[in-house]
């Protein structure tokens, strides 16, 4: 039984963060497109088209990826986790099937229109067929939030004899106050992915000395997105959220800040240390005292409650593992918006294009702002635990009651061979276009 | 309400199983009959362009399920744990193949994603007619031995097959001769429906070889039609009881019918959409007549501890269900506007079409 459940929560664990890294980078892509496409149409300047254009080709493959990777998730539900399924389907299934029928069918059918259509429809059904795109992939993020929401913090239910959740409130699930600040949270920072990656690719563009003009333009446009979406993910949104845990889940927000005990008056707000579990304190502490009773209640001694107030069993179950995500995010976060500052610093002096040190940093800071999103994710599902429907559905209680240990770690091993595959498949596509650059294929 | 959404999933799954369903035909087509490198290209973009927005079906379905009807996606879904990851997986490489198959000039490389893309539609057709021949056999609810269930009454496990390979055993596994038997009829059917898409979107090479191939796969079809209605009655003895009490019901081996029959005029019939409607009807009719003759059940227990999973011991809440049914109806109503525009935007032979972004 403990390795079943260990098996399952591996195989969504890796599934949910490869699938992960494809819509992080589309939801934000699709909004960057419109934008370029937008400019176009006011500008009438070839350059802004033939960018939207590029970047669709970037999105198609991401999109694919995205679609390949995200039929076994839903499938997942219902095959690892068949209990949670039964006891919980009358409500979650509710947003889920509303993501397939308000957002998959407009963001597959609008997509194809905007890759291939281009000639057909004239420009500015073109635009509209893009935002079309956009819209879909902003809502498929919307159901998604909205199912996550309930699970963090349940809403409009009612628990029958049998230990079915049934709906109660329909608008409730949409209504629920975990909601919006997630879903802005996690949209700005999908916008962060995709601005950084515009800008690395620009960066590239002017360090290679190759399709120059455009890597101007991407890195431009890429560090200004990048500056609002990397202020914004911090605040308000990341604050919202804080404010959240702190009421909603108090025991997580001690784990996650790593307060073991509790002190008199004002929390500290810890930059770095590590848990240590036996001793039941951080490691090699630097912290900064009354920080995080401000930031949290804007009072600087306003006490917070450290893990000490908490029984084992409320406290989230992989305590190091939920810090550490945590710490990951916010100091990357920090870390964008320094840089991107920094940037916009020399782009507002016309030298930004030139100054070579910082053109390497950016290109080369890709890979974090997707290790900050799924750090972030962790940071939420971890903290969740060990709950599946927060204070109500244990984790233990919903993995699927006949599937062996044997057949999910079989399955596990063929999902990581293929995803494996998948990777390296898509590092070469992507590759392949971003060396062609935006200049349009003649057929 | 029960009864809508059952009507509704089943349209939804009916939707990709003719449009997904003619990727996959093509799929086998491109694997055994096209030769040439120009009918390669064609074939693959005759899916290619369109398996995304085709597999959205899918997962509309599944999501429809989960909401409808929790109780039955939790037992099923769990219960063919392995045949669904195996189909996962197929869907996977087939969709790689389909969408990197133009990204190098490579004979090798195309070589390699025109098998990977070929094989897996094959399986997956496969597959899918298995996975109905399951349902309309039934599996060992509860896992009940000696009268005893090993848990819930609605969770099973099954594994891949049983050393009989016999559906008559009180074990049966997901493969066994009366289910390979019905995973061919989907095979055969899925190859007659791509075949005809091919000939209705792409000016192939080979169109008119299309034609006598599905001439004899239609003799093909007709065979282990016969034959699987007569193995069905040893299956379950009471399998076709649906149809006497409500013979309306016949409407849908009717529809089938006319789709078989329609076929064997292939070679007479001047407008290939019509064509491409008759094997719709085949598949149409198929799906509705399995369903039909389980009807209000969906999937039997072959054990007599457990009772059968029903549309109405599955469901979610009245309150929910009639909830969705609002949204539901306002979904339908986009993607259908969605598909008119589409289909006019994409109408006529795709051979010119841009592909391969």
């Amino acid at each position: 039984m403990e390795d079943m459940l260990f098996y399952d929560r591996l195989q969504f664990a890796f599934t949910i963060t490869f699938h992960y890294i494809f819509p992080q980078l589309t939801m934000g892509l699709s909004l960057m497109i419109v934008y370029f496409k937008w400019i176009y149409l006011r500008t009438k300047t070839e350059k802004y088209n033939n960018a939207a254009k590029f970047f669709m080709k970037i999105f198609a493959i991401n999109f694919t990826m995205g679609v390949v990777t995200g039929i076994p998730m839903e499938f997942q539900f219902g095959t690892n986790w068949a209990k949670f399924s039964e006891l919980t389907g009358g409500i979650i299934g509710q947003t889920l099937a509303m993501e397939g029928l308000f957002s998959f069918f407009l963001e597959s059918s609008f997509l194809a229109l905007f890759i291939f259509g281009e000639k057909l429809m004239g420009q500015k059904l073109h635009f509209l067929t893009g935002f079309l795109v956009f819209l879909g992939s902003w809502a498929s993020g919307y159901f998604i939030l909205a199912t996550n929401a309930w699970m963090q913090h349940p809403v409009g239910y009612e628990i029958l004899d049998n230990g079915k959740f049934v709906l109660e409130n329909f608008s409730a699930l949409f209504t629920n106050p975990w909601l919006l600040p997630a879903f802005l949270h996690n949209q700005m920072a999908s916008i962060v992915t995709s601005a950084f990656v515009v800008a690395s690719i620009g960066a590239f563009y002017i360090l290679r000395n190759k399709h120059s003009e455009y890597g101007k333009l991407f890195l431009k446009t890429g560090v200004i997105f990048g500056l609002i979406s990397s202020v914004l993910v911090a605040f308000p949104t990341g604050d919202w959220n804080a404010k959240n845990v702190v009421k909603y889940q108090p025991a997580t927000f001690a784990a996650m800040e790593g307060i073991f005990e509790t002190e008199d008056a004002g929390a500290e707000i810890v930059l770095i240390g590590q848990p240590n579990m036996v001793d039941k304190k951080l490691d090699n502490k630097i912290a900064v005292p009354n920080i995080l009773s401000f930031l949290t209640y804007q009072e600087w001694d306003r006490q917070i409650a450290g893990m000490d107030q908490f029984k084992k069993e409320e406290l989230p179950d992989n305590i190091p593992a939920l810090y550490y995500s945590y710490h990951i995010m916010v100091g990357l976060g920090t870390i964008f918006i320094s840089v991107m500052l920094l940037a916009i610093f020399f782009l507002w002096r016309k030298k930004l294009y030139t100054i070579k040190p910082l053109l390497w940093i950016i290109m080369f800071l890709v890979p974090f702002p997707y290790i900050a999103n799924i750090t972030g994710w962790y940071t939420a599902e971890l903290g969740r635990q060990p709950y599946l429907v927060y204070g109500l559905l244990k984790t233990s209680e919903g993995v699927s009651p006949t599937v062996s240990s044997g057949n999910t770690l079989f399955t596990l091993l063929g999902f990581v061979a293929l995803y494996m595959l998948l990777g390296l498949l898509f590092l070469i596509l992507v590759g392949k276009t971003i060396n062609e650059g935006p200049k349009p294929k003649s057929h | 309400m029960e009864i809508f959404w059952y009507i509704a999933i089943a349209i939804v799954l009916t939707a990709f199983f003719i449009l997904d369903g003619y990727d996959f035909g093509a799929g086998i087509i491109h694997l055994f009959f096209a030769k040439k490198e120009k009918d390669k290209e064609l074939i693959t973009k005759s899916a290619g362009l369109f398996w995304d927005s085709n597999e959205v079906w899918l997962v509309a379905a599944g999501g429809m399920l989960f909401m409808a009807f929790p109780t039955f996606y939790a037992s099923v879904f769990s219960g063919f744990y392995l045949p669904l990851i195996i189909v996962l997986w197929l869907i996977i490489f087939r969709a790689i193949g389909l969408e990197f198959r133009g990204q190098f000039k490579y004979q090798m490389w195309k070589d390699i994603w025109d098998k990977s893309f070929g094989i897996s539609s094959l399986l997956l057709a496969l597959f899918f007619g298995i996975a109905l021949g399951n349902i309309i056999r039934g599996v060992n609810l509860g896992t009940a031995e000696n009268g005893i269930s090993a848990h819930e009454a609605h969770y099973f496990f099954l594994p891949l097959w049983d050393s009989s390979f016999s559906p008559l055993t009180t074990h049966p596994g997901v493969i066994d001769w009366f289910t390979i038997i019905i995973g061919l009829i989907a095979v055969v059917t899925l190859t007659i429906h791509g075949a005809n898409w091919i000939i209705l979107k792409t000016n192939s090479s080979i169109n008119n070889k299309l034609k006598t191939v599905i001439f004899n796969l239609n003799i093909v079809l007709t065979l282990l039609t016969i034959f699987s209605i007569i193995v069905w009655q040893i299956v379950n003895p009471n399998a076709l009881d649906n149809f006497i009490n409500k013979p309306y019901l016949l409407i849908f081996p009717i529809i089938y019918l006319i789709g078989l029959i329609g076929l064997f005029f292939i070679k007479k019939i001047q407008k290939n959409s019509h064509a491409f409607l008759l094997s719709t009807l085949v598949i149409t009719g198929g799906i509705w007549f399995s369903l039909a003759s389980l009807f209000p059940v969906i999937l039997p227990s072959i054990n007599n501890v457990n009772q059968h999973l029903t549309i109405y011991n599955t469901a979610a809440s009245e309150y929910g269900l009639s909830t969705a049914l609002i949204w539901g109806v306002i979904g339908f109503i986009l993607i259908f506007v969605y598909m008119i525009i589409q289909n006019r935007l994409t109408s006529g032979k795709i051979d010119n079409m841009d592909y391969g972004h």
